[in-house]
């Protein structure tokens, strides 16, 4: 289970975290919605260990992020896997090569790695582009890769930066879904998303960050129902929650 | 965005716990053999290997400029012959390793630098860590680690093709017998013009790579960040290598 404990996080004068709780139940999609800067991203680095907060703890199974050492946080690692907003994948490396970069590092041999990656690729629809770059690749392609990746190491949790963001409506149909089908598959995902419709088709629970702290917490339908103006200006698209962003 | 090195909350020992974090940081990326050794073939052939042509390209002009040069300012003063000299000590002691390094810093350090900050700026750096690489030990410590071991080797080949263009230069264009111009080469030749020359373009390729990857894993805010990253990189690495010079003539000669 991740859980966030009054976690606070500045960039400068910049406060995006101020009291940012959450938990985060196994076996589920929890999405995390909010605006733009409004720290979800930030969340993902801090329970990734990319980033440590100001204060606050951020536990996963128990072992607060901040305080692991580098060999700690290499265990931690196996359990989790990030999918960036832009796939990040290696440029210079194959798509076979992105994804057994991870599975080399987990020590598994050469014939296991082989069959993990056409395994991740079948799952994503992408049996036979082993050997093309990223550059040959569109943007829903890439994301497909970078999810290949993450599911390969069969982490017990998934970190997605913003999935479908500026992805047309069929493409993101078809990473919602793949976001499902690892749930499925047995992996705990915490969506960083803005896209409502990724949020109710993926979230079995629905977190808004909202002024760097929590501002409601449920099922997409107990969102939907809700009676903070916040969350349904939000969920409405209305100008006036936005207008009050700084 | 700030990394998480450099958000963590201030300590009270300030700069000396900062530095002694970053030591640790480096020699537990150095003994991490099993991460940058797959890695390192591969630069050795990019930074040094791909460098060859640039070197000898200098090279050549070098050796011919120095030997018009030190026959220009030897006639009618001082015996010919000692073209040869001039020629062998300048490009092996001087000429080879600074030229060479200075060439090297524009093209590897450059594209270290903007390799890495392309990765840093485009979260690549980030996805190594999640996949429990450490970014330093699999970028960083390879690319330093062949720019030493190979500057050594592109600059020992330039020192070859200099003086041997010197002696071309000499015997062709100046009518200088071949053998003076060798007569002068191994008069006051010694082994230490040789090592000398080598031991400063190992310290040039170490500063090089350094200074393109500390640019490259500091840059940040997109193409702009990368590109000024890669300019920082040249100008700092040939403020490195002649401040470097500058100290092994002191210290060595």
């Amino acid at each position: 289970m991740i859980q966030l404990r009054d976690v606070h996080k500045s960039f400068g004068a910049n406060h995006v975290l101020r009291g940012f709780s959450l938990d985060v139940p196994e076996g589920k999609n929890t999405v995390l919605l909010g605006f733009s800067g409004s720290g979800k991203s930030v969340t993902l680095k801090l329970v990734a260990g990319l980033l440590a907060p100001d204060a606050g703890e951020v536990l996963v199974d128990g072992r607060n992020v901040p305080d692991l050492d580098a060999d700690g946080l290499a265990l931690l690692r196996r359990d989790i896997a990030f999918v960036f907003q832009f796939a990040a994948l290696f440029d210079s490396m194959t798509v076979e090569e992105n994804i057994r970069l991870g599975l080399r590092k987990q020590g598994m041999d050469e014939a296991a790695q082989l069959v993990r990656v056409g395994e991740s690729l079948a799952l994503v629809n992408l049996t036979g582009a082993e050997g093309r770059y990223p550059a040959e690749l569109s943007g829903g392609m890439r994301k497909r890769v970078g999810i290949a990746r993450a599911v390969a190491l069969k982490p017990r949790y998934i970190l997605y930066d913003e999935p479908t963001t500026g992805l047309d409506p069929v493409t993101s149909a078809v990473i919602d879904d793949l976001m499902v089908r690892t749930r499925d598959l047995g992996a705990t995902g915490l969506i960083v998303t803005h896209d409502l419709r990724t949020s109710f088709t993926c979230g079995d629970r629905i977190a808004m960050l909202y002024e760097g702290r929590l501002r409601a917490v449920g099922t997409g339908d107990e969102l939907r129902r809700s009676d903070d103006p916040v969350v349904t200006d939000f969920i409405e698209g209305r100008p006036t929650v936005a207008e009050g962003v700084t | 965005m700030p990394r998480a090195a450099e958000t963590r909350p201030p300590h009270p020992a300030g700069f000396l716990d900062e530095v002694g974090r970053i030591t640790i940081r480096v020699s537990r990326a150095v003994r991490d053999v099993p991460t940058w050794r797959p890695v390192l073939l591969d630069q050795m052939v990019v930074l040094g290997v791909n460098s060859v042509p640039i070197a000898i390209f200098l090279a050549v002009f070098t050796g011919i400029v120095l030997a018009l040069l030190a026959s220009y300012i030897f006639t009618n003063t001082v015996p010919l012959y000692l073209v040869g000299s001039l020629v062998g000590k300048t490009t092996m002691m001087e000429l080879a390793p600074v030229l060479t390094g200075m060439a090297l810093a524009g093209r590897v350090g450059a594209s270290i630098a903007a390799e890495l900050g392309t990765m840093r700026v485009t979260e690549q750096v980030d996805a190594l860590e999640t996949l429990s690489y450490d970014p330093i030990a699999y970028l960083a410590v390879p690319r330093v680690l062949a720019a030493t071991l190979m500057f050594p080797v592109v600059t020992a080949l330039a020192m070859l093709v200099g003086v041997f263009s010197g002696w071309v230069a000499s015997t062709f264009i100046l009518q200088l017998p071949a053998q003076e111009f060798v007569r002068g080469l191994r008069q006051f030749y010694q082994f230490k013009d040789i090592w000398y020359g080598l031991v400063k373009a190992a310290s040039f390729g170490s500063a090089v790579a350094l200074m393109g990857c500390i640019q490259g894993f500091g840059s940040s805010g997109g193409a702009a960040g990368v590109g000024a990253a890669a300019t920082r990189a040249v100008v700092l690495g040939c403020m490195a290598i002649l401040v470097l010079d500058a100290f092994w003539a002191v210290v060595l000669l």
